[in-house]
């Protein structure tokens, strides 16, 4: 496959294999992701396969169980609220730091970043222990702050790595014209830096909206997000409920993703 | 080590443009980048600041616009002190390298840009845009992105970019450097034009020495961050003050040599394989070690050996190369390598190990330091 005629048999088999190998790796990335997306549209309330009949009804149990839907709205109120500090907090970061006189560089970069190498066990006890005695445990507030030092790391990288293709003589050139050095950013800087403040900010919004480990420490009953509703949905009574709430979870994550190649791409051209 | 510069010293009156006082920078505390620098420019003048790089000519032109602090010493702007007032307060145009034109901005929107800082909007900024986009002759292209334009019409945008708002200084990063060869030519000669029928004062930095003596009414000539020598393109080839400029601008043969004595401004030297020269300098003690500047195209064969010749030698060709309008001969004298260009009216076939005599006028043989 995809050889010159001229491929000598070991070639052939070399490359087949290779090829046989990188299908593997998609269809276990990929399979079990789609394997839930059946099992929410089943009739039947347990796990079986084939589906024997499809209907809507954990769709409707999701969307008419109050539970779920203060999930949901916890969620994209946290998500969102992330997105708005950790794009903001992260840009600026990278703004910084793309500096060639910023004083320590590569350390401030490495404690930045650091949030997405520690465990985000490790990362969950100390944001509970340390937020404790300041009293924001059980606030959304404390939920929010925890979740944008997660998100951050995303977008001083992706930020990051639109500054080391952006001219900074661009910025030069407009202070030279007049433009002070807020208009600068904002006129110059900031639409040619965009699409990776986006990206940035689409990554963060996953990362908030998706996680579970920190908002199982740092959330009561008031604040559950829909990924804590759906892991305690899971301890306690397992059923179809939490593959329509997973489904909705993958159909976001598939949007986001969706939205970001088609903004990668614009830029490209 | 400040070399004295008797023939650089072009008036400057005292209101300049510019004045560079004491001007040192670093980055790191410990090596100057610029050293020591003095300077001023007259209203209305092209400086050209050349040199190769790390001469700290960049780094100069980005004390001027503002992007840059000098860690020690003053610039001064039509005589007032500039050092902390920031780039967007100074009223400088500044043509970038790399052009650094907006790439979400059509071609007029671009030149409008320091308009809209300046108040002036609607109509009016439209008549400008127009008049910048004509002058640089691009009066059809202003709907364009700069990314759909070439390289030598984005340096035209730039240009209009940095008139438009009719500054009355504008500095040059080596504005063509990415330009063909002709085209480098041409626009070379309109800047010039468009400089001196604007009255602009130009600071220009250029690498390019060709540059450099075809534009400027003065150059100073950059390294290790100090000037070597500033003046007027004619002197900085005719009379270097250094080796490092006599090598920098056009082809060079440097002779080292002994002083022997004094008369006047001549001086008599030998060379290391012995022979005597007569040479002209400002510099250089009875004695000493110095060096002997002499231009290719100043060596002239000497056909009549009963004649009597100043500076003549024998020479052993190595190598001959037909350049069209002159013959360019590599020979063996005076214990070294030379190079001499020679008129093509001259020539005839020179042969691999053929003998000749050369010479040089003493006017033309250059006496330098170290």
């Amino acid at each position: 496959m995809w050889l010159p005629s001229y491929a000598t048999p070991t070639e052939r088999f070399f490359r087949t294999l290779v090829v046989f190998f990188s299908f593997a790796v998609l269809v276990f990335l990929i399979a079990p992701l789609f394997v839930i997306v059946p099992l929410s549209f089943s009739a039947d309330p347990f796990f079986t396969f084939p589906v024997p009949k499809y209907s809507l009804r954990w769709y409707y149990d999701f969307f008419s169980n109050e539970r779920w839907i203060t999930g949901i709205i916890n969620s994209t109120i946290t998500a969102v609220l992330t997105t708005i500090l950790a794009t903001t907090l992260g840009t600026m970061a990278a703004l910084g730091l793309a500096s060639p006189h910023f004083p320590w560089r590569r350390a401030v970069m490495a404690i930045l970043i650091s949030p997405m190498i520690i465990p985000i066990v490790i990362v969950a006890v100390g944001s509970y222990l340390f937020y404790g005695p300041i009293g924001l445990t059980n606030t959304r507030l404390g939920l929010v702050l925890a979740h944008t030092a997660l998100a951050t790391p995303f977008v001083v990288i992706t930020v990051t790595a639109t500054l080391s293709t952006y001219d900074t003589n661009l910025s030069r050139a407009a202070l030279s014209l007049g433009a002070p050095p807020l208009n600068t950013f904002l006129v110059v800087t900031l639409p040619n830096i965009i699409t990776g403040i986006i990206s940035g900010a689409i990554f963060a919004f996953a990362t908030s909206f998706d996680e579970v480990v920190v908002a199982l420490f740092l959330t009561g009953a008031e604040q559950r997000t829909l990924p804590v509703q759906m892991f305690s949905g899971i301890r306690d009574q397992i059923n179809p409920t939490i593959m329509a709430a997973a489904t909705i979870l993958l159909a976001l994550s598939i949007g986001l993703f969706v939205a970001l190649t088609l903004l990668t791409r614009k830029k490209t051209d | 080590m400040n070399t004295t510069m008797p023939e650089t010293a072009a008036p400057v009156p005292g209101d300049a443009a510019i004045r560079f006082e004491g001007v040192r920078k670093s980055y790191d505390g410990s090596h100057y980048v610029v050293d020591d620098l003095n300077l001023a420019v007259a209203r209305g003048e092209f400086l050209t600041m050349l040199g190769p790089s790390g001469s700290g000519k960049t780094t100069t032109l980005m004390m001027l616009g503002g992007f840059e602090r000098p860690t020690v010493g003053r610039i001064m702007l039509d005589g007032k002190p500039v050092e902390r007032l920031p780039p967007e307060k100074r009223n400088i145009g500044f043509v970038f390298q790399n052009y650094a034109l907006f790439p979400h901005m059509t071609v007029a929107q671009n030149i409008a840009f320091p308009l809209r800082y300046r108040g002036i909007t609607g109509a009016a900024a439209e008549a400008r845009v127009a008049k910048a986009l004509d002058m640089v002759r691009l009066g059809h292209l202003g709907a364009r992105k700069p990314g759909q334009l070439s390289g030598g019409q984005q340096q035209r945008v730039a240009l209009a970019r940095a008139l438009v708002f009719e500054p009355a200084l504008v500095l040059m990063d080596e504005p063509l450097g990415a330009l063909d060869k002709q085209l480098r030519e041409r626009m070379q000669l309109e800047i010039k034009q468009l400089q001196k029928s604007l009255g602009i004062t130009m600071v220009y930095v250029t690498h390019d020495q060709s540059e450099a003596l075809t534009m400027s009414d003065r150059i100073a000539v950059f390294h290790d961050g100090r000037i070597q020598q500033l003046s007027d393109p004619e002197t900085l080839y005719n009379k270097p003050v250094n080796r490092f400029v006599a090598e920098f601008i056009g082809e060079n043969n440097t002779v080292p040599c002994t002083v022997q004595r004094w008369q006047g401004r001549d001086v008599e030297v030998t060379t290391a394989d012995g022979t005597r020269f007569m040479a002209r300098g400002d510099a250089a003690r009875t004695g000493g070690e110095a060096s002997l500047s002499i231009r290719p195209e100043r060596l002239i064969i000497v056909t009549d050996t009963r004649a009597k010749v100043s500076n003549g030698f024998p020479a052993v060709v190595r190598e001959g190369s037909f350049l069209g309008d002159q013959l360019r001969l590599t020979v063996d004298a005076l214990g070294q390598t030379l190079v001499a260009r020679i008129p093509a009216r001259d020539i005839r076939r020179f042969d691999r190990g053929e003998k000749l005599t050369l010479a040089c006028d003493p006017a033309h043989c250059r006496l330098l330091e170290g």
